[in-house]
């Protein structure tokens, strides 16, 4: 038997399939089972996007002012309950992602393994490998339930490769009667608008720690991430103090980032950030306690005070 | 549940607010993994995940705000563990039910949300129900929304802001994009990202007071959920091994010129 039938659930996000999910269209197509992707909303506007990195068939839920999570699982039960049961489901460690692997997870009995980076399929078994500790430890872990599998992936986990397929086959499913777990209803959707290239795929990125002393300090951050073209990030300890949007956080609760170029400002490398930027091709650390453990990873540490440190630099490269 | 709590809010204002907390080994400690479980070590003392700070103040507000009602925790924890529940009692929560069974090591997710779920059931349900989007220690980020699911309730997960008026749940929910204002009748469940609130410290009073409340310890068979732990979970771990670890590179003192060293090192990489 094998795994012959993946579904991969395709995050959205500003009108397009983000790229993790592009990674999973990929790695799913490369272990050669018949791929069909499952999207929140309109199909038509990801066909080609979809098509594109291989999906030949589209499952659009017109979930309409419901929650996407509880819609897109229910129509993915229905469909299984009409003898359409994949072996693998794919999802990516996203919003919509999590609320629908988390409502299916129930539905089918089935556990869900997350934070994943990586899957080996051999026959019937399947399994997938999670960093912990901050990435220090692999832990494989092979899922004993029966099918379908659940698993979820931490971007950047795979390379998206484009097969340059034509738009795939939109199939617009309905939404099953939710009963009471549709009682939620969205009334207004707001976008924030970023200038700048966005956290998660800038080739640099410069994040403030604690280290920055006070909530204004958090400018010299975004001043320097803009003269070096990159996006402004955060430790989880100034987004928890409110200094900055959650949107800014890099970690293992926020943003995972692989840039060319990773500059921590004041953080000391708690695992929970180090998980989010330790794949980073060069990472420089400006920090005033030598013992900060960022610095086992820096491949540039500056031990200092970066107020003094951050306004010369800033002086420097706005002089070129 | 269904309307009969809903109509129970709204004639006397009263709102009972269950909030799910996890005891965790202290972050600032390296965690480490049993060698014969492969489970997370969680011997020794262990502490209020400081996620979970966030959804207890949450709570306590909209009591505060519904005029009435009380805050009841849920945990499952090893070994009968309660200081990181004292914590939250100590923050002004009324009563707590802990799981404590030693069946229950290696459970997973779904099993976690099916236990904390009866345990929200053995207190007779609550108006809302309250998690953070995930824990500090394993961080799986699925167990409110499969709590929801197995207490048929409406669920909005990556709360960043929350009220209730008439009755009615109002949320600013995280999305990719910005967020969605989202409305839920009660009961539901939420989960609340870190830094939705501030939480307090407990006073003094507040944990002498704590000593006091009552912790209701069940084990897994007490609240009629079986196949738990290793049993039931549909996985298996099949090897942990050590990463590759990223070798550290220069490290030098700021003598007032360290900021030439940082545009030297990024010339040479060619991004300025």
């Amino acid at each position: 038997m094998g795994i012959n039938n993946i579904w991969v659930f395709a995050q959205v996000a500003n009108g397009a399939p983000t790229s993790g999910s592009l990674e999973l269209l990929t790695k799913a197509r490369s272990m050669g089972a018949t791929v069909s992707v499952w999207v929140a909303g309109d199909g038509a506007a990801v066909a080609g996007a979809l098509g594109e990195f291989g999906a030949s068939k589209v499952f659009a839920v017109s979930y309409g002012s419901n929650l996407a999570g509880v819609a897109v699982a229910s129509a993915m039960k229905a469909s299984i309950d009409a003898g359409q049961a994949p072996d693998l489901v794919m999802f990516p460690q996203s919003y919509e992602g999590r609320d629908v692997m988390a409502r299916l997870s129930v539905k089918v009995g089935r556990t869900v393994l997350t934070n994943n980076v990586e899957i080996v399929a051999d026959g019937e078994s399947v399994t997938v490998t999670t960093p912990i500790f901050g990435g220090n430890t692999l832990v494989a872990t092979t899922f004993t339930g029966g099918t379908p599998y659940l698993a979820a992936f931490r971007p950047k986990s795979f390379v998206p490769e484009s097969v340059a397929g034509s738009a795939a086959e939109v199939v617009v499913v309905n939404v099953p009667d939710l009963g009471a777990t549709g009682a939620a209803q969205v009334i207004a959707v707001h976008v924030e608008e970023t200038t700048g290239p966005k956290l998660d795929e800038a080739n640099i990125v410069v994040s403030g720690g604690r280290g920055l002393g006070e909530s204004a300090k958090y400018e010299m951050i975004e001043s320097l991430a803009k003269l070096l073209k990159g996006a402004p990030g955060a430790s989880r300890a100034i987004v928890d103090a409110g200094w900055v949007p959650y949107s800014y956080q890099v970690g293992q609760t926020g943003k995972v980032v692989k840039p060319s170029v990773y500059i921590a400002c004041g953080i000391s490398g708690a695992t929970q950030h180090m998980v989010g930027m330790k794949g980073s091709k060069n990472i420089i650390a400006i920090n005033k306690d030598k013992e900060a453990p960022i610095f086992g990873i820096a491949d540039l540490g500056i031990v200092g005070d970066l107020h003094k440190v951050l306004p010369k630099l800033i002086e420097a490269l706005q002089g070129r | 549940m269904g309307c009969a709590k809903w109509v129970l809010v709204r004639k006397n204002g009263n709102m009972n607010v269950i909030v799910c907390v996890k005891q965790i080994p202290d972050p600032a400690n390296p965690g480490a993994l049993d060698a014969s479980s492969n489970t997370l070590k969680r011997e020794g003392k262990l502490i209020l995940d400081e996620s979970d700070s966030y959804g207890v103040e949450m709570a306590l507000q909209l009591v505060a705000a519904a005029g009435g009602g009380e805050v009841s925790l849920v945990s499952m924890a090893p070994n009968s563990e309660t200081s990181g529940l004292r914590t939250a009692l100590a923050m002004g929560a009324a009563k707590a039910v802990l799981v404590s069974d030693p069946a229950l090591l290696g459970s997973d997710a779904l099993t976690t949300a099916k236990i904390l779920a009866a345990a929200v059931t053995r207190l007779g349900g609550a108006d809302l129900i309250i998690a953070a989007t995930e824990s500090s220690d394993g961080y799986t980020g699925t167990v409110p929304e499969q709590m929801a699911e197995v207490l048929g309730l409406p669920s909005v997960t990556f709360a960043k802001k929350v009220s209730v008026e008439g009755g009615m749940l109002k949320v600013n929910r995280q999305t990719e994009d910005g967020y969605d204002e989202v409305t839920c009748p009660l009961p539901a469940l939420i989960s609340v990202t870190a830094g939705v609130v501030e939480p307090r410290y407990p006073s003094f009073k507040g944990i002498m007071a704590a000593k006091a409340k009552p912790v209701d310890e069940v084990t897994a068979a007490d609240l009629g959920v079986t196949l738990v732990g290793w049993a039931g979970a549909g996985q298996k771990v099949s090897s942990v091994t050590q990463a590759e670890a990223r070798a550290a590179g220069e490290v030098i003192e700021d003598d007032g010129e360290a900021f030439a060293k940082i545009v030297t090192f990024l010339e040479g990489l060619k991004v300025i």
